[in-house]
Protein backbone atom coordinates (compact mmCIF):
# COMPACT_ATOMS: atom_id res chain seq x y z
CA UNK A 1 0.00 0.00 0.00
CA UNK A 2 2.93 2.58 1.11
CA UNK A 3 4.84 1.59 -1.81
CA UNK A 4 1.87 2.15 -4.60
CA UNK A 5 0.83 5.60 -3.22
CA UNK A 6 4.61 6.61 -2.96
CA UNK A 7 4.51 5.35 -6.80
CA UNK A 8 1.66 6.72 -8.10
CA UNK A 9 2.88 10.20 -6.32
CA UNK A 10 5.53 10.43 -8.02
CA UNK A 11 3.87 10.08 -11.39
CA UNK A 12 1.28 12.09 -10.60
CA UNK A 13 2.54 15.42 -8.27
CA UNK A 14 4.85 17.22 -11.01
CA UNK A 15 2.29 16.32 -13.78
CA UNK A 16 -0.68 17.48 -12.01
CA UNK A 17 1.57 21.04 -10.78
CA UNK A 18 2.72 21.54 -14.70
CA UNK A 19 -0.78 21.29 -15.20
CA UNK A 20 -1.87 23.96 -12.74
CA UNK A 21 1.13 26.43 -13.57
CA UNK A 22 -0.18 26.02 -17.00
CA UNK A 23 -3.16 26.73 -17.11
CA UNK A 24 -3.88 29.35 -14.42
CA UNK A 25 -0.31 31.18 -15.51
CA UNK A 26 -0.01 31.89 -11.71
CA UNK A 27 3.02 34.52 -10.89
CA UNK A 28 4.09 31.88 -7.91
CA UNK A 29 5.22 29.87 -10.18
CA UNK A 30 8.37 29.09 -8.32
CA UNK A 31 7.07 28.58 -5.44
CA UNK A 32 4.85 25.89 -6.76
CA UNK A 33 8.10 23.96 -8.20
CA UNK A 34 9.62 24.59 -4.90
CA UNK A 35 6.60 22.77 -3.25
CA UNK A 36 6.85 19.76 -5.75
CA UNK A 37 10.28 19.39 -5.30
CA UNK A 38 9.75 19.13 -1.55
CA UNK A 39 6.61 17.03 -2.14
CA UNK A 40 8.86 14.69 -4.35
CA UNK A 41 11.94 14.39 -1.48
CA UNK A 42 9.46 12.82 0.89
CA UNK A 43 7.84 10.43 -1.64
CA UNK A 44 10.88 9.38 -2.66
CA UNK A 45 12.12 8.92 1.24
CA UNK A 46 9.46 6.62 1.50
CA UNK A 47 9.49 4.43 -1.73
CA UNK A 48 13.41 3.68 -0.71
CA UNK A 49 12.15 3.01 2.87
CA UNK A 50 9.31 0.74 1.83
CA UNK A 51 11.23 -0.90 -0.93
CA UNK A 52 14.48 -1.35 1.57
CA UNK A 53 11.63 -3.54 4.06
CA UNK A 54 9.95 -5.40 1.73
CA UNK A 55 11.89 -5.97 -2.15
CA UNK A 56 10.39 -4.83 -5.23
CA UNK A 57 6.81 -3.91 -5.87
CA UNK A 58 4.39 -4.25 -8.46
CA UNK A 59 1.65 -2.28 -9.02
CA UNK A 60 -1.62 -2.82 -11.41
CA UNK A 61 -2.56 0.99 -11.82
CA UNK A 62 -5.85 1.26 -10.75
CA UNK A 63 -6.64 -1.85 -10.19
CA UNK A 64 -6.30 -3.22 -14.25
CA UNK A 65 -4.15 -5.59 -14.68
CA UNK A 66 -2.07 -6.59 -18.08
CA UNK A 67 -3.14 -6.75 -20.78
CA UNK A 68 -5.54 -3.67 -20.53
CA UNK A 69 -3.56 -1.98 -17.29
CA UNK A 70 -0.84 -0.11 -17.10
CA UNK A 71 1.78 -1.61 -14.26
CA UNK A 72 4.35 0.12 -12.40
CA UNK A 73 7.80 -1.43 -11.16
CA UNK A 74 10.41 -0.42 -8.86
CA UNK A 75 13.28 -2.36 -7.79
CA UNK A 76 16.82 -1.73 -6.21
CA UNK A 77 18.08 0.03 -9.33
CA UNK A 78 14.74 1.84 -10.18
CA UNK A 79 14.83 3.27 -7.10
CA UNK A 80 18.46 4.69 -7.01
CA UNK A 81 17.51 6.37 -10.44
CA UNK A 82 14.29 8.24 -8.85
CA UNK A 83 16.79 9.35 -6.31
CA UNK A 84 19.07 10.40 -8.47
CA UNK A 85 16.29 12.24 -10.16
CA UNK A 86 14.64 13.89 -7.13
CA UNK A 87 18.14 14.68 -5.88
CA UNK A 88 19.30 16.44 -9.22
CA UNK A 89 15.62 17.54 -9.78
CA UNK A 90 15.07 19.56 -6.51
CA UNK A 91 18.38 21.04 -6.64
CA UNK A 92 17.42 22.29 -10.28
CA UNK A 93 14.32 23.32 -9.25
CA UNK A 94 15.83 25.89 -6.40
CA UNK A 95 18.81 26.81 -9.26
CA UNK A 96 15.93 27.66 -11.86
CA UNK A 97 13.95 29.89 -8.87
CA UNK A 98 17.21 31.78 -8.61
CA UNK A 99 18.07 31.84 -12.45
CA UNK A 100 15.31 33.15 -13.78
CA UNK A 101 14.51 35.62 -11.02
CA UNK A 102 17.62 37.14 -11.60
CA UNK A 103 17.19 36.97 -15.37
CA UNK A 104 13.60 39.20 -15.14
CA UNK A 105 15.95 42.19 -13.20
CA UNK A 106 18.70 41.55 -15.78
CA UNK A 107 19.27 44.36 -17.63
CA UNK A 108 21.16 42.72 -20.23
CA UNK A 109 18.09 41.04 -20.47
CA UNK A 110 16.86 40.91 -24.02
CA UNK A 111 13.46 39.52 -25.71
CA UNK A 112 14.56 35.97 -26.60
CA UNK A 113 15.65 35.04 -23.75
CA UNK A 114 13.99 32.11 -22.11
CA UNK A 115 11.32 33.08 -20.11
CA UNK A 116 9.69 32.09 -16.93
CA UNK A 117 6.30 30.93 -17.49
CA UNK A 118 7.61 28.67 -20.52
CA UNK A 119 10.39 26.43 -17.98
CA UNK A 120 8.49 25.44 -15.15
CA UNK A 121 5.54 23.55 -16.86
CA UNK A 122 8.44 22.13 -19.16
CA UNK A 123 10.45 20.99 -16.24
CA UNK A 124 7.80 19.70 -14.45
CA UNK A 125 6.24 17.22 -17.35
CA UNK A 126 9.69 16.29 -17.69
CA UNK A 127 10.37 15.48 -13.96
CA UNK A 128 7.05 13.39 -14.33
CA UNK A 129 8.04 11.12 -17.24
CA UNK A 130 11.16 10.63 -16.15
CA UNK A 131 9.54 9.05 -12.55
CA UNK A 132 7.48 7.24 -15.07
CA UNK A 133 10.41 6.05 -16.90
CA UNK A 134 12.07 4.56 -14.53
CA UNK A 135 9.04 2.63 -13.14
CA UNK A 136 7.58 1.60 -16.21
CA UNK A 137 6.66 -2.61 -16.13
CA UNK A 138 6.65 -2.72 -20.45
CA UNK A 139 8.65 -2.00 -23.29
CA UNK A 140 5.48 0.40 -24.75
CA UNK A 141 4.85 2.43 -21.58
CA UNK A 142 8.87 3.17 -22.13
CA UNK A 143 8.16 4.53 -25.17
CA UNK A 144 5.74 6.80 -24.71
CA UNK A 145 7.63 7.99 -21.09
CA UNK A 146 10.87 8.14 -23.76
CA UNK A 147 9.23 10.49 -26.33
CA UNK A 148 7.65 12.75 -23.23
CA UNK A 149 11.13 13.02 -22.05
CA UNK A 150 12.80 13.63 -25.69
CA UNK A 151 9.45 16.64 -26.46
CA UNK A 152 10.30 18.33 -23.35
CA UNK A 153 13.64 17.83 -23.21
CA UNK A 154 14.12 19.54 -27.01
CA UNK A 155 11.85 22.13 -25.79
CA UNK A 156 13.34 23.36 -23.10
CA UNK A 157 16.75 23.70 -24.94
CA UNK A 158 14.38 25.82 -27.56
CA UNK A 159 13.97 28.14 -24.72
CA UNK A 160 17.05 29.85 -24.96
CA UNK A 161 15.84 31.09 -28.00
CA UNK A 162 19.14 32.05 -29.63
CA UNK A 163 19.58 30.55 -33.19
CA UNK A 164 22.62 28.61 -32.13
CA UNK A 165 20.29 26.57 -29.38
CA UNK A 166 17.81 26.66 -32.17
CA UNK A 167 19.77 24.83 -34.40
CA UNK A 168 20.68 22.66 -31.70
CA UNK A 169 17.37 21.67 -30.81
CA UNK A 170 15.90 20.79 -34.42
CA UNK A 171 19.07 18.43 -34.61
CA UNK A 172 18.55 16.72 -31.61
CA UNK A 173 15.13 16.32 -32.15
CA UNK A 174 15.61 14.57 -35.40
CA UNK A 175 18.33 12.16 -33.82
CA UNK A 176 16.10 11.36 -30.43
CA UNK A 177 12.88 10.85 -32.95
CA UNK A 178 14.73 8.62 -35.14
CA UNK A 179 16.16 6.68 -32.36
CA UNK A 180 12.45 6.25 -30.58
CA UNK A 181 11.38 4.49 -34.11
CA UNK A 182 13.77 2.64 -34.14
CA UNK A 183 13.06 1.38 -30.72
CA UNK A 184 9.35 1.16 -31.56
CA UNK A 185 9.76 -0.98 -34.49
CA UNK A 186 11.50 -3.13 -32.19
CA UNK A 187 8.83 -3.06 -29.98
CA UNK A 188 6.61 -4.31 -32.72
CA UNK A 189 8.63 -7.94 -33.85
CA UNK A 190 9.04 -8.19 -30.03
CA UNK A 191 5.10 -7.83 -29.31
CA UNK A 192 4.39 -10.24 -32.80
CA UNK A 193 7.03 -12.94 -31.38
CA UNK A 194 5.95 -13.27 -27.76
CA UNK A 195 2.41 -11.51 -27.51
CA UNK A 196 3.91 -9.51 -24.39
CA UNK A 197 5.22 -6.14 -23.48
CA UNK A 198 5.74 -6.15 -19.80
CA UNK A 199 9.63 -6.98 -19.79
CA UNK A 200 8.92 -9.91 -17.18
CA UNK A 201 7.16 -12.14 -19.09
CA UNK A 202 9.37 -11.33 -21.80
CA UNK A 203 12.03 -12.32 -19.60
CA UNK A 204 10.40 -15.67 -19.01
CA UNK A 205 9.99 -16.54 -22.94
CA UNK A 206 12.94 -14.67 -24.83
CA UNK A 207 14.54 -17.11 -27.54
CA UNK A 208 17.15 -16.75 -29.06
CA UNK A 209 16.24 -16.47 -32.55
CA UNK A 210 16.72 -14.36 -35.58
CA UNK A 211 13.41 -12.40 -35.09
CA UNK A 212 14.37 -11.23 -31.20
CA UNK A 213 17.90 -10.47 -32.62
CA UNK A 214 16.54 -8.05 -34.89
CA UNK A 215 14.11 -6.63 -32.48
CA UNK A 216 17.28 -6.62 -29.98
CA UNK A 217 19.51 -4.87 -32.09
CA UNK A 218 17.14 -2.04 -33.83
CA UNK A 219 15.72 -1.51 -29.76
CA UNK A 220 19.58 -1.14 -28.33
CA UNK A 221 20.55 0.84 -31.75
CA UNK A 222 17.63 3.52 -31.38
CA UNK A 223 18.34 3.86 -27.69
CA UNK A 224 22.04 4.52 -28.14
CA UNK A 225 21.46 7.58 -30.47
CA UNK A 226 19.08 8.90 -27.54
CA UNK A 227 22.18 8.17 -25.02
CA UNK A 228 24.51 9.47 -27.37
CA UNK A 229 27.27 6.54 -27.55
CA UNK A 230 30.26 7.53 -29.55
CA UNK A 231 29.58 7.93 -32.65
CA UNK A 232 26.35 8.84 -31.98
CA UNK A 233 27.14 11.97 -29.75
CA UNK A 234 27.27 14.21 -32.79
CA UNK A 235 24.14 15.73 -31.71
CA UNK A 236 24.88 16.08 -27.61
CA UNK A 237 27.59 19.11 -27.66
CA UNK A 238 25.64 21.53 -29.07
CA UNK A 239 22.40 20.45 -27.38
CA UNK A 240 23.81 20.68 -23.83
CA UNK A 241 25.95 23.56 -24.22
CA UNK A 242 23.41 25.84 -25.77
CA UNK A 243 20.76 25.31 -23.56
CA UNK A 244 20.07 27.55 -20.74
CA UNK A 245 21.89 27.02 -17.60
CA UNK A 246 19.21 24.81 -15.74
CA UNK A 247 18.32 23.00 -18.08
CA UNK A 248 22.28 21.38 -19.25
CA UNK A 249 22.10 19.99 -15.88
CA UNK A 250 19.15 18.67 -16.28
CA UNK A 251 19.63 17.30 -19.50
CA UNK A 252 23.32 15.78 -18.59
CA UNK A 253 22.37 14.64 -15.53
CA UNK A 254 19.02 12.86 -16.36
CA UNK A 255 17.50 12.93 -19.95
CA UNK A 256 20.54 10.64 -20.64
CA UNK A 257 20.26 9.04 -17.82
CA UNK A 258 16.78 7.82 -18.81
CA UNK A 259 17.75 6.38 -22.09
CA UNK A 260 20.39 4.75 -20.52
CA UNK A 261 18.23 3.14 -17.91
CA UNK A 262 16.48 1.43 -20.81
CA UNK A 263 19.21 -0.36 -22.09
CA UNK A 264 20.16 -2.13 -19.14
CA UNK A 265 17.20 -2.73 -18.18
CA UNK A 266 16.60 -4.43 -21.76
CA UNK A 267 19.75 -5.70 -21.88
CA UNK A 268 20.17 -7.41 -18.43
CA UNK A 269 16.48 -8.52 -17.50
CA UNK A 270 15.28 -9.49 -20.67
CA UNK A 271 18.28 -10.39 -23.46
CA UNK A 272 21.21 -11.08 -21.63
CA UNK A 273 20.67 -15.05 -22.25
CA UNK A 274 20.16 -14.77 -25.81
CA UNK A 275 22.52 -12.02 -27.03
CA UNK A 276 26.08 -13.24 -28.45
CA UNK A 277 29.20 -11.93 -26.03
CA UNK A 278 30.62 -10.36 -29.02
CA UNK A 279 27.36 -7.59 -29.05
CA UNK A 280 28.48 -6.87 -25.33
CA UNK A 281 31.88 -6.11 -26.02
CA UNK A 282 30.76 -4.41 -29.01
CA UNK A 283 29.48 -1.63 -26.76
CA UNK A 284 32.20 -1.74 -24.34
CA UNK A 285 35.05 -0.66 -27.02
CA UNK A 286 32.40 1.58 -28.59
CA UNK A 287 32.14 2.98 -24.62
CA UNK A 288 35.92 2.99 -24.40
CA UNK A 289 36.13 5.12 -27.85
CA UNK A 290 33.66 7.02 -26.43
CA UNK A 291 35.79 8.27 -23.15
CA UNK A 292 39.06 8.32 -24.83
CA UNK A 293 37.26 10.77 -27.77
CA UNK A 294 34.89 12.82 -25.59
CA UNK A 295 37.41 13.36 -23.27
CA UNK A 296 40.01 15.07 -25.81
CA UNK A 297 37.75 17.33 -27.25
CA UNK A 298 36.64 18.43 -23.88
CA UNK A 299 40.25 19.71 -23.49
CA UNK A 300 40.27 21.24 -26.77
CA UNK A 301 37.42 23.15 -26.20
CA UNK A 302 37.63 27.12 -25.19
CA UNK A 303 33.87 27.12 -24.01
CA UNK A 304 33.50 26.27 -20.94
CA UNK A 305 29.88 24.94 -21.52
CA UNK A 306 30.88 22.51 -23.97
CA UNK A 307 33.84 20.98 -22.38
CA UNK A 308 31.36 20.02 -19.44
CA UNK A 309 29.46 18.25 -22.26
CA UNK A 310 32.07 16.79 -24.03
CA UNK A 311 32.92 15.35 -20.49
CA UNK A 312 29.24 14.14 -20.84
CA UNK A 313 30.36 12.19 -23.92
CA UNK A 314 33.41 10.76 -22.21
CA UNK A 315 31.25 9.98 -19.30
CA UNK A 316 28.68 8.08 -21.27
CA UNK A 317 31.62 5.57 -22.43
CA UNK A 318 32.42 4.73 -18.99
CA UNK A 319 28.61 3.47 -18.51
CA UNK A 320 29.02 1.02 -21.47
CA UNK A 321 32.01 -0.88 -20.57
CA UNK A 322 29.38 -3.01 -18.18
CA UNK A 323 28.14 -4.60 -21.60
CA UNK A 324 31.52 -6.70 -22.18
CA UNK A 325 32.39 -7.05 -18.29
CA UNK A 326 29.15 -8.47 -17.57
CA UNK A 327 29.56 -11.48 -19.51
CA UNK A 328 32.36 -12.59 -17.41
CA UNK A 329 32.94 -14.01 -13.90
CA UNK A 330 33.02 -10.44 -12.11
CA UNK A 331 30.33 -9.26 -14.11
CA UNK A 332 28.02 -8.74 -10.79
CA UNK A 333 30.89 -5.41 -9.43
CA UNK A 334 30.28 -3.96 -13.01
CA UNK A 335 26.87 -4.05 -13.09
CA UNK A 336 26.59 -2.30 -9.67
CA UNK A 337 29.67 0.18 -10.49
CA UNK A 338 27.69 1.32 -13.60
CA UNK A 339 24.54 2.03 -11.62
CA UNK A 340 26.77 4.06 -9.11
CA UNK A 341 28.32 5.65 -12.19
CA UNK A 342 25.02 6.90 -13.17
CA UNK A 343 24.02 8.27 -10.31
CA UNK A 344 27.30 9.74 -9.81
CA UNK A 345 27.70 11.28 -13.06
CA UNK A 346 24.36 12.96 -12.67
CA UNK A 347 24.85 14.64 -9.47
CA UNK A 348 28.42 15.79 -10.44
CA UNK A 349 27.27 16.88 -14.02
CA UNK A 350 24.68 18.87 -12.93
CA UNK A 351 26.48 20.56 -10.40
CA UNK A 352 29.36 21.65 -12.59
CA UNK A 353 26.42 22.84 -15.37
CA UNK A 354 24.99 24.73 -12.49
CA UNK A 355 28.48 26.40 -11.49
CA UNK A 356 29.00 27.37 -14.92
CA UNK A 357 25.86 28.70 -15.61
CA UNK A 358 25.95 30.65 -12.54
CA UNK A 359 29.51 32.04 -13.63
CA UNK A 360 28.48 32.45 -17.47
CA UNK A 361 26.17 34.74 -15.68
CA UNK A 362 28.12 36.22 -13.90
CA UNK A 363 30.57 37.29 -16.81
CA UNK A 364 28.49 37.61 -19.42
CA UNK A 365 30.05 34.38 -21.75
CA UNK A 366 31.49 30.71 -21.10
CA UNK A 367 34.63 31.53 -22.67
CA UNK A 368 37.76 29.76 -20.73
CA UNK A 369 39.69 33.25 -21.47
CA UNK A 370 36.94 35.46 -19.88
CA UNK A 371 36.91 33.76 -16.76
CA UNK A 372 40.37 34.67 -16.07
CA UNK A 373 40.73 34.97 -11.79
CA UNK A 374 36.61 34.80 -10.93
CA UNK A 375 37.52 32.15 -8.81
CA UNK A 376 38.72 34.38 -6.47
CA UNK A 377 35.62 36.40 -6.49
CA UNK A 378 33.65 33.15 -6.12
CA UNK A 379 35.28 30.43 -4.54
CA UNK A 380 32.41 28.81 -3.24
CA UNK A 381 31.66 27.68 -7.02
CA UNK A 382 35.00 26.84 -7.91
CA UNK A 383 34.77 24.81 -4.92
CA UNK A 384 31.54 22.93 -5.94
CA UNK A 385 33.31 22.86 -9.23
CA UNK A 386 36.19 21.17 -8.08
CA UNK A 387 34.30 18.61 -5.48
CA UNK A 388 32.38 18.15 -9.11
CA UNK A 389 35.57 17.47 -10.74
CA UNK A 390 36.78 14.60 -8.04
CA UNK A 391 33.93 12.75 -8.91
CA UNK A 392 34.23 12.91 -12.73
CA UNK A 393 38.24 12.24 -11.79
CA UNK A 394 37.11 9.16 -10.45
CA UNK A 395 39.08 10.63 -7.12
CA UNK A 396 38.74 9.28 -3.19
CA UNK A 397 36.37 10.08 -1.76
CA UNK A 398 33.56 10.53 -4.14
CA UNK A 399 30.61 7.99 -5.91
CA UNK A 400 32.67 8.37 -9.15
CA UNK A 401 35.40 6.87 -7.12
CA UNK A 402 33.35 4.08 -6.12
CA UNK A 403 31.75 3.58 -8.51
CA UNK A 404 34.97 3.09 -10.86
CA UNK A 405 37.14 1.30 -8.80
CA UNK A 406 34.53 -1.26 -8.78
CA UNK A 407 34.55 -1.25 -12.58
CA UNK A 408 38.02 -1.26 -12.42
CA UNK A 409 38.07 -4.50 -10.09
CA UNK A 410 35.88 -6.18 -12.32
CA UNK A 411 38.18 -5.21 -15.34
CA UNK A 412 40.93 -6.76 -13.55
CA UNK A 413 39.43 -9.46 -12.06
CA UNK A 414 38.61 -10.50 -15.60
CA UNK A 415 41.96 -9.96 -16.67
CA UNK A 416 40.50 -7.17 -18.91
CA UNK A 417 43.74 -5.24 -18.47
CA UNK A 418 42.91 -2.70 -21.86
CA UNK A 419 39.97 -2.32 -20.24
CA UNK A 420 41.52 -1.08 -16.98
CA UNK A 421 44.18 1.22 -18.47
CA UNK A 422 40.80 2.73 -20.43
CA UNK A 423 39.57 3.74 -16.93
CA UNK A 424 42.61 5.18 -15.82
CA UNK A 425 43.27 7.12 -18.89
CA UNK A 426 39.98 8.66 -19.11
CA UNK A 427 40.06 9.92 -15.17
CA UNK A 428 43.47 11.32 -15.97
CA UNK A 429 42.38 13.31 -19.01
CA UNK A 430 39.52 14.10 -16.92
CA UNK A 431 41.62 16.03 -14.13
CA UNK A 432 43.46 17.60 -17.22
CA UNK A 433 40.26 19.70 -18.51
CA UNK A 434 38.96 20.30 -15.03
CA UNK A 435 42.49 21.68 -13.70
CA UNK A 436 42.25 23.84 -16.77
CA UNK A 437 39.04 25.39 -15.44
CA UNK A 438 40.08 26.00 -12.03
CA UNK A 439 43.41 26.63 -12.77
CA UNK A 440 42.26 29.91 -14.91
CA UNK A 441 39.69 31.17 -12.71
CA UNK A 442 41.97 30.88 -9.56
CA UNK A 443 44.82 32.65 -11.86
CA UNK A 444 46.09 35.77 -9.82
CA UNK A 445 47.44 37.06 -13.27
CA UNK A 446 44.99 39.16 -14.03
CA UNK A 447 42.86 42.04 -11.54
CA UNK A 448 39.07 40.29 -10.49
CA UNK A 449 37.01 40.84 -13.04
CA UNK A 450 34.10 42.52 -12.88
CA UNK A 451 30.62 40.53 -12.77
CA UNK A 452 26.80 40.58 -11.90
CA UNK A 453 25.77 39.51 -8.92
CA UNK A 454 23.90 36.26 -8.85
CA UNK A 455 21.26 35.18 -6.06
CA UNK A 456 23.10 33.38 -2.87
CA UNK A 457 21.05 30.13 -4.57
CA UNK A 458 22.93 29.95 -7.62
CA UNK A 459 26.15 29.61 -5.17
CA UNK A 460 24.41 26.95 -2.61
CA UNK A 461 22.64 24.76 -5.16
CA UNK A 462 25.55 23.23 -7.09
CA UNK A 463 27.65 22.86 -3.82
CA UNK A 464 24.76 20.96 -2.40
CA UNK A 465 24.90 18.69 -5.10
CA UNK A 466 28.80 18.71 -4.92
CA UNK A 467 28.15 17.90 -1.17
CA UNK A 468 25.77 14.40 -2.54
CA UNK A 469 28.61 12.93 -4.73
CA UNK A 470 31.14 13.75 -2.11
CA UNK A 471 28.80 12.30 0.92
CA UNK A 472 28.00 9.08 -1.83
CA UNK A 473 32.09 8.11 -2.07
CA UNK A 474 31.85 7.98 1.89
CA UNK A 475 28.43 6.35 2.80
CA UNK A 476 28.14 3.62 0.23
CA UNK A 477 26.50 0.55 2.49
CA UNK A 478 22.97 1.77 1.36
CA UNK A 479 23.26 2.75 -2.05
CA UNK A 480 24.55 -0.83 -2.54
CA UNK A 481 22.41 -2.90 -0.37
CA UNK A 482 19.76 -1.34 -3.13
CA UNK A 483 21.15 -2.15 -5.93
CA UNK A 484 20.96 -5.84 -5.03
CA UNK A 485 17.54 -5.79 -4.71
CA UNK A 486 15.67 -7.16 -7.50
CA UNK A 487 19.41 -7.18 -9.45
CA UNK A 488 19.66 -9.11 -13.01
CA UNK A 489 20.39 -13.03 -12.66
CA UNK A 490 24.53 -11.91 -14.57
CA UNK A 491 25.98 -14.29 -12.19
CA UNK A 492 23.41 -17.17 -13.49
CA UNK A 493 24.80 -16.91 -16.74
CA UNK A 494 27.00 -19.50 -18.12
CA UNK A 495 30.17 -17.84 -19.60
CA UNK A 496 30.01 -18.43 -23.74
CA UNK A 497 32.77 -19.25 -25.66
CA UNK B 1 2.56 -14.80 -48.89
CA UNK B 2 -0.62 -13.30 -46.78
CA UNK B 3 -1.50 -9.84 -47.71
CA UNK B 4 -0.16 -9.22 -43.61
CA UNK B 5 3.02 -10.06 -44.47
CA UNK B 6 2.93 -8.20 -47.61
CA UNK B 7 1.72 -4.71 -45.48
CA UNK B 8 4.18 -5.64 -42.61
CA UNK B 9 7.48 -5.89 -45.43
CA UNK B 10 5.83 -2.42 -46.98
CA UNK B 11 5.91 -1.62 -43.75
CA UNK B 12 9.90 -1.67 -43.22
CA UNK B 13 10.28 -0.69 -46.64
CA UNK B 14 8.46 2.67 -45.90
CA UNK B 15 10.49 3.13 -42.76
CA UNK B 16 13.43 2.54 -45.01
CA UNK B 17 13.26 5.07 -47.05
CA UNK B 18 12.10 7.16 -44.28
CA UNK B 19 15.26 6.73 -42.55
CA UNK B 20 17.25 8.10 -45.57
CA UNK B 21 15.20 11.10 -46.09
CA UNK B 22 15.97 11.86 -41.96
CA UNK B 23 19.23 11.19 -42.73
CA UNK B 24 20.05 12.80 -46.53
CA UNK B 25 17.50 15.19 -46.83
CA UNK B 26 18.94 18.84 -46.21
CA UNK B 27 15.72 20.68 -46.26
CA UNK B 28 13.70 20.62 -43.01
CA UNK B 29 10.33 20.44 -43.97
CA UNK B 30 11.82 17.14 -46.32
CA UNK B 31 13.11 15.78 -43.11
CA UNK B 32 9.93 16.26 -40.46
CA UNK B 33 8.00 14.24 -43.73
CA UNK B 34 10.72 12.01 -43.75
CA UNK B 35 10.58 11.36 -39.80
CA UNK B 36 6.53 11.16 -40.43
CA UNK B 37 7.20 8.14 -42.90
CA UNK B 38 9.49 6.39 -40.88
CA UNK B 39 6.71 6.56 -38.23
CA UNK B 40 4.33 5.67 -40.55
CA UNK B 41 6.26 2.42 -41.59
CA UNK B 42 6.39 1.76 -37.73
CA UNK B 43 2.48 1.89 -37.69
CA UNK B 44 1.57 -0.40 -40.62
CA UNK B 45 4.01 -3.07 -39.75
CA UNK B 46 1.98 -3.22 -36.31
CA UNK B 47 -1.08 -3.12 -38.29
CA UNK B 48 -0.46 -5.77 -40.26
CA UNK B 49 1.33 -7.64 -37.33
CA UNK B 50 -2.20 -7.84 -35.50
CA UNK B 51 -3.83 -9.40 -38.31
CA UNK B 52 -1.52 -12.45 -37.88
CA UNK B 53 -3.33 -14.28 -35.00
CA UNK B 54 -4.57 -18.01 -35.14
CA UNK B 55 -8.17 -16.90 -34.71
CA UNK B 56 -7.94 -14.99 -37.74
CA UNK B 57 -9.63 -11.71 -35.24
CA UNK B 58 -7.15 -8.82 -35.57
CA UNK B 59 -5.83 -8.32 -32.24
CA UNK B 60 -6.65 -5.22 -30.31
CA UNK B 61 -3.31 -4.22 -28.31
CA UNK B 62 -1.41 -3.43 -31.40
CA UNK B 63 -3.95 -0.96 -32.68
CA UNK B 64 -4.16 0.89 -29.11
CA UNK B 65 -0.46 1.16 -29.40
CA UNK B 66 -0.49 2.62 -33.03
CA UNK B 67 -3.08 5.35 -31.59
CA UNK B 68 -0.40 5.99 -28.69
CA UNK B 69 1.80 6.34 -31.18
CA UNK B 70 0.27 8.61 -33.75
CA UNK B 71 -0.54 11.17 -30.68
CA UNK B 72 3.19 11.51 -29.68
CA UNK B 73 4.01 11.52 -33.36
CA UNK B 74 1.40 14.06 -33.99
CA UNK B 75 2.69 15.92 -31.03
CA UNK B 76 6.32 15.54 -32.20
CA UNK B 77 5.50 17.21 -35.63
CA UNK B 78 4.18 20.78 -34.08
CA UNK B 79 7.22 20.55 -32.12
CA UNK B 80 9.45 20.32 -35.39
CA UNK B 81 7.43 22.60 -37.07
CA UNK B 82 7.61 25.57 -34.01
CA UNK B 83 10.91 24.79 -34.05
CA UNK B 84 12.27 25.24 -37.69
CA UNK B 85 9.21 27.74 -37.94
CA UNK B 86 11.25 29.68 -34.95
CA UNK B 87 14.80 29.46 -36.77
CA UNK B 88 13.49 30.65 -39.94
CA UNK B 89 12.18 33.59 -38.54
CA UNK B 90 15.27 34.82 -36.42
CA UNK B 91 17.65 33.26 -39.75
CA UNK B 92 15.69 32.84 -42.51
CA UNK B 93 17.32 29.35 -43.08
CA UNK B 94 15.53 26.28 -44.27
CA UNK B 95 18.19 23.79 -43.99
CA UNK B 96 20.53 23.29 -40.80
CA UNK B 97 23.93 24.68 -41.09
CA UNK B 98 26.90 22.38 -41.71
CA UNK B 99 27.89 20.96 -38.23
CA UNK B 100 29.36 24.78 -37.02
CA UNK B 101 32.49 24.50 -34.34
CA UNK B 102 28.88 25.85 -32.09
Amino acid sequence: MDAEWAMTGLIMVPLAAAIVVYVTATRFVAAWGVAVAMIQTGLTFWLTRSILQSGPVQVPLGGWEAPLGIPLYADGISVLMLIMTTLVGATSTCYAAAYFSALQHDPRRSSSQPTIQTFWPLWLILWSALNALFLSADVFNLYVTLELITISAVALIGLAGKAQALVAAIRYLFAALMGSLFYLLGVALLYSTYGTVSWHLLAETVQADVLTWCAASLMIIGLLLKTALFPLHFWLPAAHANAPAPVSGLLSGLVLKASFFMILRLWFYVFHPVMPVSAGWMLSVLGSAAILWGSIQAIRQQRVKLMIAYSTVAQVGYLFLVFGLACEPMGMLAWRGTAYLAFAHACAKAAAFMVAGSLMYMVGSDLLDRWEGIGRREPKLIFALALAGVSLMGLPPSAGFIAKWLLLNAAIGNGRWEVAAVIVLGGLLAAVYMFRIIGVSLSSAVPMPETMPIPRMMRWAPLVLAMVVIVGGIVTTEPIRLLEIGAPPIAAREVAP
Amino acid sequence: MTYATLYAICGVVLFGIGFYGTVFCRHLIRKVMAVNLMGAGVFLVMIALAARTPSGAPDPVPHAMVLTGIVVAVSATALMLALIRRLHHQTGLTELPEQMEH
